[in-house]
């Protein structure tokens, strides 16, 4: 096909395509802002109308110009540098919203009694943001600088990978005014309705095709080792979305909409998917930034190929089953149950296998924890990453589950894998990339990477203990009876037990959105350009790789 | 073991993407699709109905609101949890729902059988200030709910689209679905025996206790206090069957 069509006969091809899609999605979100059933759909299409309407003016614009974009040739640098910055800024916001919901559960003044505010509505925004807006654009991001350099080629596309950014953007802009307005499908981890699902189904599908696209056209005879995890992230995200999300709207005008399945096998459809978003989304994509940054970061090779290979194949295969351990002792049949029970003690294994070929990566540099906090960062995270996948099974036995299920135990436990794991992954890789994509010596200040570091570790100590406390401590007073065999505890005095614990863990939260704040200053002043501060103490792999002194 | 034959998947994106589909297929498959045609998947019980229209409003302000958050709807088959909630929660009294409400964190109680359990006047207070009722309470307040008007024009599209997902609304529940939900808010409505025989157990009533506006805590009371009303445990036995 490409010999046949010429270079610039194929160029005028993307811009048409390009030009058409923008221009379809300005008469949609037109339609919709004029004829939305519903006010929210209403905005909505607004929002559509918006954005769409820019994107059609800009393309328009560059094709008129004839002006080609600045990045010709090389690695396509520009669409990460924006993934990077939108990681930082969705990170924070989605920190701060955590925060505000931790104190609206230890001071309920906080939710103001307006529907908006309430703790119902934000806690999905919360969810969504650093899952989907913080994790999201850090995957996306990584992913794009990935695969060119392993595979060593240009990411595929001319538009593409930018409608990827933007749209994932809108996808997320959607969602979470969605959230604010009410607008909720109220599955967990996928409250988005029918719409804003296929508009990410959309972006997801172009994101699937750049990816495999500059695979495909690879220098490298092999496919690396971190572009498998990132490759059966795409997939299967792709397949638990469609999957979990098929659902009737009202109308094509109404952003309502049933979901097809109910009670038992919706509860199963939901699981499956909600425990692979974790397992996928946020284990395998940020498996495939461990086994690149750690190696890169460190200057090692990977610790064992074999480990990988048995690591990567196992973890898929096992994950996908995990999900009915959510359900234990509820109405889903107990053969689903013992099953995803059985496969969730046996996902231990590869987890741990994955661990330890982060870690061991770091043989013979382990003096770089000490002088990194870079490379501190990755680790730490990979340590984190060992521990909640050795919780996760325990409370998955359907004995321990009885007393952890429904508690802040499940919180507690969530969160030292998104905070210990997810996040400080993607600081360590944030604190990479910054020097390597803006072409700096240097990051502005490694003196602040440590503070970063240690101010959000005690932020995650606090947060994880407080949970483990408080999850423990309610699920033996819902099941504690008295000499006479009553229940002892109403159900109000074991919320009032909590309280102390949820001042510990908002406090918690507080130092990590601190810390996260002093990332963002670090950030800002290295891509500002401004002079390093402490560049003779960083390692020469900080700086940017043509700015890096020849090693002897 | 020879590792090298893995260079075959390494080397083509092609290969490697379907051996991935294949392997991340397969758990899936094995867990959900059963659940479709085993029939001991959902037990069937007598007294399951589809919600009222007005049940129906209160779940939609259920669910738009992100009750699900902190109140499960799923009463799990143990000691403790069978004597603070009552029976334990039936696969097929969740049949009707979608999307299922079992929830996943109580940060408040269990209300898969809040129905009946307080007095409308005590919901009326407690959503309009929970404090006032519980001090200990964490819960937000809604005190708009009981100002809003409910928006219910469009009720009957909810229910056919519920319909195209399985749920038995007959033609004669759609068409009159609008006068059904004003009835189930007005005891003296002329169509009530109609509307009882079309929802065995509905109650009826002002459940606000504010006879000029049918509000949104109207249906959100309605649905609450529905919940677990359904299937009558004094008769029902565990070891089956219970169709009548």
């Amino acid at each position: 096909m490409a010999a046949m069509l010429e270079r610039e006969e194929w160029k005028a091809f993307s811009d048409f395509l390009a030009l058409a899609a923008a221009g379809l999605f300005t008469l949609i979100g037109l339609i919709l802002a004029l004829a939305g059933a519903d006010p929210a759909m209403q905005f909505h299409g607004c929002v559509l109308l918006g954005a769409a309407g820019l994107s059609f003016l800009y393309i328009l614009t560059k094709v008129v110009e004839r002006r080609e974009p600045k990045e010709q040739a090389g690695y396509a640098d520009g669409v990460i540098r924006a993934g990077v910055i939108a990681t930082v800024f969705w990170g924070v916001a989605g920190f701060l919203v955590g925060d505000l919901i931790a104190w609206q559960l230890a001071y309920p003044a906080l939710n103001l009694d307006l529907p908006w505010t309430s703790f119902g509505r934000l806690r999905p925004l919360h969810t969504s943001a650093v899952i989907f807006a913080f994790g999201g654009n850090m995957l996306i991001a990584s992913s794009f600088y990935v695969v060119q350099r392993t595979s060593r080629a240009r990411l595929a596309g001319k538009w593409s990978p930018w409608f990827v950014f933007w749209g994932y953007q809108l996808f997320i802009v959607l969602a979470a005014t969605g959230y604010i307005l009410g607008v909720t499908q109220s599955k967990e981890y996928a409250e988005p309705e029918w719409y804003v699902d296929l508009w990410l189904t959309a972006v997801w599908v172009v994101y699937f095709l750049v990816f495999v696209a500059t695979l495909a056209k690879r220098q490298e005879p092999h496919i690396y080792v971190a572009n498998w995890f990132y490759l059966s992230f795409i997939v299967t995200v792709a397949m638990l979305h469609i999957v979990n999300n098929l659902a009737v709207p009202l109308s094509l005008l109404s952003s309502k909409s049933y979901v097809i399945y109910s009670g038992v096998q919706d509860a199963m459809t939901q699981w499956w998917y909600g425990h692979n978003a974790v397992g996928f989304f946020l284990t395998a994509g940020f498996l495939g930034m461990m086994y690149y940054f750690v190696p890169k970061r460190a200057e090692r090779p990977i610790y064992s190929y074999r480990l990988s290979v048995v690591h990567f194949w196992s973890l898929i295969f096992l994950y996908i089953w995990a999900g009915p351990h959510h359900l234990h002792y509820t109405a889903l049949p107990q053969w689903a149950q013992t099953l995803g029970m059985t496969f969730s003690i046996m996902l231990w294994m590869p987890s741990w296998g994955g661990m330890i070929n982060g870690l061991m990566t770091l043989s013979g540099a382990w003096d770089k924890l000490r002088t990194d906090p870079v490379i501190r960062f990755l680790i730490v995270a990979v340590a984190f990453y060992g521990m909640s996948t050795f919780e996760g099974p325990l409370m998955s036995i359907r004995s321990v589950n009885s007393l952890s299920h429904y508690t802040d135990w499940t919180i507690g436990h969530v969160h030292s894998g998104a905070l210990g794991w997810v996040a400080f992954i993607s600081f360590g890789t944030i604190y990479c990339l910054v020097p390597w994509l803006w072409h700096r010596r240097a990051l502005y200040s490694q003196r602040l990477v440590e503070w970063h570091f240690w101010i959000a570790t005690l932020g995650i100590l606090l947060y994880i203990t407080s949970m483990w406390v408080s999850g423990i401590l309610q699920g033996l007073m819902w099941r504690a009876y008295d000499s006479l065999g009553f229940l002892e505890y109403s159900f109000v005095e074991t919320v009032e037990a909590m309280h102390p614990f949820y001042i510990i863990r908002a406090f918690g939260g507080l130092l990590f959105v601190l810390g996260s704040l002093i990332m963002v200053y670090n950030v800002w002043r290295t891509i500002r350009g401004d002079e390093p501060v402490d560049a003779a103490e960083q390692p020469p792999i900080a700086a940017a790789p043509e700015l890096r002194p020849a090693t002897a | 073991m020879d590792w090298s034959k893995h260079q075959v998947l390494e080397k083509s994106s092609i290969l490697l993407l379907v051996a991935m589909l294949i392997t991340v297929a397969i758990g899936g498959l094995v867990e959900i699709a059963p659940l479709f045609w085993l029939g001991s998947t959902i037990e069937k019980v007598s007294g399951m109905r589809p919600y009222s229209p007005l049940e129906l409003a209160g779940r939609d302000i259920y669910i738009r609101e992100g009750c699900y958050v902190c109140h499960s709807q799923m009463i799990r088959s143990l000691r403790d949890e069978v004597e603070r909630y009552g029976h334990y929660s039936l696969a097929a009294e969740s049949m009707y729902d979608h999307p299922f409400q079992w929830g996943s964190k109580r940060t408040g109680p269990d209300l898969a059988r809040v129905g009946g359990k307080y007095s409308d006047e005590w919901h009326k207070a407690h959503m309009t200030d929970p404090r006032s009722i519980v001090p200990e309470s964490v819960m937000p307040g809604y005190p708009h709910l009981g100002r809003r008007v409910l928006d219910y024009d469009n009720i009957a599209e909810n229910m056919t689209a519920l319909r195209v997902t399985g749920v038995p609304y007959s033609d004669e529940m759609i068409a009159s679905a609008k006068s059904d939900l004003e009835t189930q808010a007005d005891p003296s409505a002329k169509e009530l025996q109609a509307f009882l025989a079309r929802y065995p157990k509905a109650q009826v009533r002002q459940f606000d206790g504010d006879p000029g506006y049918i509000s949104e805590l109207d249906a959100l009371i309605a649905y609450m206090q529905m919940l677990g009303t359904l299937v009558d445990f004094a008769t029902y036995d565990a070891a089956g069957p219970n169709l009548r």
